[in-house]
């Protein structure tokens, strides 16, 4: 090659493919924290899904004019026939087997972990559950407290339920940090991640709290949660009370069922 | 619900895996034979026989599966061709250009097996369907009875339509006769969306039947017309519209790629090229309203029910979103890919060329952002470093606002693809022309703030206000989108031409792209299909009548995933078969005239300039 490595599409590709896979593998983790935002390091199947994304544009951006694709193409054709480079040729052709061999056996080699999970954090509800004995309609259901009595009351018994019976897991913070989370895998969630109880209507939580692990749907199995079922142990003005103060205590809104009306014409 | 009635019929089939302890079948026959008793005033609203059939080797279930998709491929291919064979037909009347004239009647030509192909694999679901699930069909033939018929009637009248508008082209070739064959093409779509729409109910109605049907309504005291109008049965019915119209396209263009690669010479390979352009332009351009369709789909099922939302969105089929994503991702990425490739092709695109990366960048960011998974896959290393399945970083790309903001990004830069090819090898002479791409700039940079700002702010509010903002973001690229197109068309009337494209120059690989398309979206319409109906999950017609077949299990995603893999590799062996009878039938003739006639208007829109220089 003339030209400078950075400045030959080859070269400017494997550039490209490292700087994101160093960006992917530990530029997410480790430099939000450095402005104060919590990370954590990436499953390696984002990483995988993000670098396969990140090839494909490379490989895009290399051939989509006739020029490029050439100058990328010669270093790599040259290796392949050239004579001269025999050498390179022969260590590429052992080295790559090589690694993909490798990375294969690290994939498939037998280990004590247990294989990744696909989990369902938002297992789908029941059209109505059955309740000590009553049927609890879900469908449109929104907690009674909001319209019954002083909320402020409602709030704080909803604390005192939860001081006395979520914090251990899911902490004082309600953000999954409790005395015993460490304990627990996957760790209880955090109510205060943009991906939980904003996502949900208070029916949601009635009947996550109520029923607990024991009583996520057949899709979910095998259910992977540790937490219990409340029906026997709190009663629904509780369970509705301890919602209250997990969204007022969050500062979230619980999702809102849609206007009826165009949907009670349509069925 | 009859479900001891059910279970007895279950043991006559052969269930794999399927373990009988000794002692407990008394029990469980005295059990079924109880619920019989109890479940009977509701078992004598239906037909006996609840039996299901059997399929060698693959299962019922699978059968019907495979021979339903494949149908409704074919299907899409026949419904969505017509619409874009009669608009170009009529680019061709109307703006006296007969190479379009020429181009619609090879889209015909391959309607022709297309839809025999579509008879029989509806011929065959309808078998397998009577033969497998008979009762439930015998349900559903009891309430559509007249549609089932009138689909029949129509059916006929679209054979002979077609027929007529394919044989009749060489002959209504002029003046009224012209009008009366466009006619045609126009009565063609006619019995062709009918058609759709009537099977569309019966489909909408296994889904979301009306609220009024529960278990113990007999079949025969439902109304059709309540049926058939349930709540997804609009939704889809325009979703799939527009679906058949990018389907359509995308399948020409891989035809269209198919000939240019195996043609022989230079008058063929820039015909096809040219075939490929248009049935790219097609298939992105209706693709780009597409997700709109889809989320007003989405947006009933889960007013519909809760359960089937979350279920879809959240649930267990929440991966498909994510797969989705990517193969979206993948078309948006090939088309651009082609369009770029293709400026190679066209005087005066060079000037664009250096900002082809950045798009490039936003695309690929536009990906990333899309597909990440708002639950990860992970080891239990990775979800206690994670602290949860949620990663506390990543997870905000996770939700809605973040996606919704992604697309319209990607939707905008492929816009502006689409118009850079467009102006490549035009000057615009309108005095005002500096001003006007000002204000085209303008316009893409506002539009990009206000998706920007409701995707940002979409986190500070609650859900219900935040989905609210996708149609604003929506709406926004929309009104961007016909603004810039407004003021380009009336910039470039009279525009000078900076050289003639050169046609048929284009690398092999960029046909590759045109495959990838056809194949991308085969798959993606596999696979969003099976994430509706198996939203259903044990039920038939949900919450009516209960799957009680030994495949009533919802299917694991990689079982699925390879059941609509092997329908999108029939589907192209067919198709494959279909366009090698394409070539065989009579060569196109390719006007050197057509070629060199004034270009203008709507012509210039299908293709930019093929006649200046």
């Amino acid at each position: 090659m003339n030209t400078k490595p950075w400045k030959h599409p080859l070269g400017q590709a494997a550039i490209v493919v490292v700087l994101a896979y160093v960006l992917f593998e530990w530029g997410i983790w480790l430099l939000p924290p450095l402005f104060g935002v919590a990370s954590a390091p990436v499953p390696a199947t984002v990483v995988l899904q993000y670098m396969g994304t990140v090839v494909v544009g490379v490989l895009i951006w290399v051939s989509d004019s006739e020029e490029r694709w050439k100058q990328f193409k010669a270093p790599i054709h040259r290796v392949m026939v050239d004579p001269r480079q025999k050498v390179l040729r022969t260590a590429l052709m052992v080295t790559i087997p090589l690694l993909v061999a490798f990375m294969t056996f690290d994939r498939v080699r037998p280990t004590v972990s247990a294989p990744a999970a696909l989990r369902s954090v938002h297992p789908a509800p029941p059209g109505q559950i059955d309740f000590r004995g009553e049927t609890m309609v879900l469908n449109g259901l929104e907690n009674p407290l909001r319209h019954e009595g002083d909320l402020e009351e409602h709030y704080e018994e909803g604390k005192r339920i939860y001081v006395q019976n979520c914090m251990p897991c899911h902490g004082d913070a309600l953000d999954g940090q409790g005395h015993f989370a460490s304990a627990f895998n996957p760790a209880p969630l955090s109510f205060q991640d943009p991906g939980t109880i904003v996502q949900l209507t208070e029916s949601f939580v009635f009947w996550r709290i109520a029923k607990g692990g024991p009583g996520l749907p057949r899709e979910a199995t095998p259910w992977d949660s540790a937490m219990p079922a409340w029906e026997d142990l709190l009663t629904a003005e509780e369970i509705w009370q301890v919602t209250i103060y997990l969204y007022e205590q969050t500062g979230w809104e619980p999702r809102t069922w849609e206007e009826e009306g165009a949907e009670g014409e349509e069925h | 619900m009859f479900p001891g009635v059910d279970k007895t019929s279950e043991r006559n089939v052969p269930k794999p895996g399927m373990t009988w302890r000794s002692g407990a079948g008394p029990i469980l026959l005295l059990g079924a034979l109880a619920l019989l008793v109890m479940a009977e005033p509701a078992f004598a609203q239906v037909p006996a026989g609840r039996d299901y059939g059997d399929f060698p080797v693959i299962g019922g279930r699978a059968a019907v599966w495979i021979a339903a998709q494949v149908h409704l491929l074919f299907a899409a291919f026949v419904l969505g061709v017509p619409m874009f064979a009669v608009v170009t037909e009529a680019i061709g009347m109307f703006g006296g250009d007969e190479r379009y004239d020429k181009l619609s009647k090879e889209f015909t030509r391959l309607l022709l097996v297309a839809y025999s192909a579509t008879a029989i694999w509806g011929g065959i679901l309808l078998f397998l369907l009577v033969t497998i699930y008979p009762t439930l069909f015998s349900y559903l033939a009891q309430i559509f009875n007249l549609s089932m018929w009138i689909y029949v009637g129509l059916f006929f009248f679209e054979s002979f339509t077609l027929y007529l508008y394919y044989y009749g082209w060489d002959r209504w070739k002029k003046g009224r006769a012209k009008w009366f064959h466009w006619g045609l093409g126009i009565a063609l779509n006619v019995w062709g969306t009918i058609v759709m729409f009537i099977a569309n109910g019966w489909l909408t109605y296994m889904m979301s039947p009306p609220a009024d049907v529960t278990v113990d309504t007999a079949p025969q005291m439902i109304q059709l017309w309540t049926a058939l109008t349930n709540a997804t049965w609009m939704p889809i019915n325009i979703h799939r519209l527009i679906a058949n119209v990018v389907f359509g396209g995308a399948v020409v263009g891989a035809y269209a790629a198919y000939r240019f690669l195996a043609a022989k010479s230079d008058e063929e390979r820039a015909h096809y090229d040219w075939m490929g352009y248009v049935g790219n332009m097609i298939a992105i351009g209706a693709l780009i309203v597409l997700p709109f369709a889809g989320y007003w789909l989405g947006r009933e099922i889960y007013e519909f029910n809760q359960q089937m939302g979350i279920t879809m969105m959240g649930g267990f089929m929440s991966w498909l979103w994510i797969i989705q994503a990517f193969l979206i991702g993948i078309l948006f990425l090939a088309g651009n890919y082609y369009l770029w490739v293709g400026m190679g092709r066209i005087p005066g695109a060079e000037r664009f060329m250096p900002y082809t990366k950045y798009m490039l960048a936003v695309l690929i960011v536009g990906v990333i952002v899309w597909a990440t998974p708002n639950t990860m896959i992970a080891s239990r290393e990775e979800f206690a470093a994670m602290g949860g399945t949620h990663h506390p970083f990543l997870s905000v790309l996770g939700l809605m606002s973040g996606k919704n903001t992604a697309v319209n990004f990607m939707i905008l830069t492929t816009f502006l693809s689409f118009l850079l090819y467009r102006r490549a090898n035009k000057e615009p002479v309108v005095p005002w022309a500096r001003t006007g791409t000002i204000v085209q700039g303008a316009i893409f940079i506002i539009a990009s703030a206000v998706v920007l700002f409701y995707g940002i702010y979409g986190y500070r509010v609650p859900t219900i206000v935040r989905i609210g903002f996708s149609v604003y973001q929506v709406l926004t690229v929309l009104a961007c989108i016909i603004g810039v197109i407004t003021i380009d068309l009336l910039m470039l009337r009279g525009a000078t031409s900076r050289g003639t494209i050169r046609w048929g120059r284009m690398p092999a690989r960029s046909q590759y792209a045109l495959f990838i398309l056809a194949v991308t979206f085969t798959w993606l319409m596999g696979l969003m299909g099976f994430a509706r109906s198996g939203i259903r999950q044990h039920w038939h017609v949900f919450e009516v009548i209960r799957d009680t077949s030994p495949w009533a299990a919802t299917p694991a995603l990689g079982y699925s995933s390879v059941v609509i893999s092997a329908c999108v590799l029939i589907f192209f062996g067919l198709v494959a078969f279909i366009f090698w009878l394409g070539s065989l039938a009579e060569k196109p003739v390719i006007s050197s005239a057509g070629r060199t006639s004034a270009a203008g208007g709507i012509q210039s829109d299908l293709q930019p300039a093929p006649s200046e220089g």
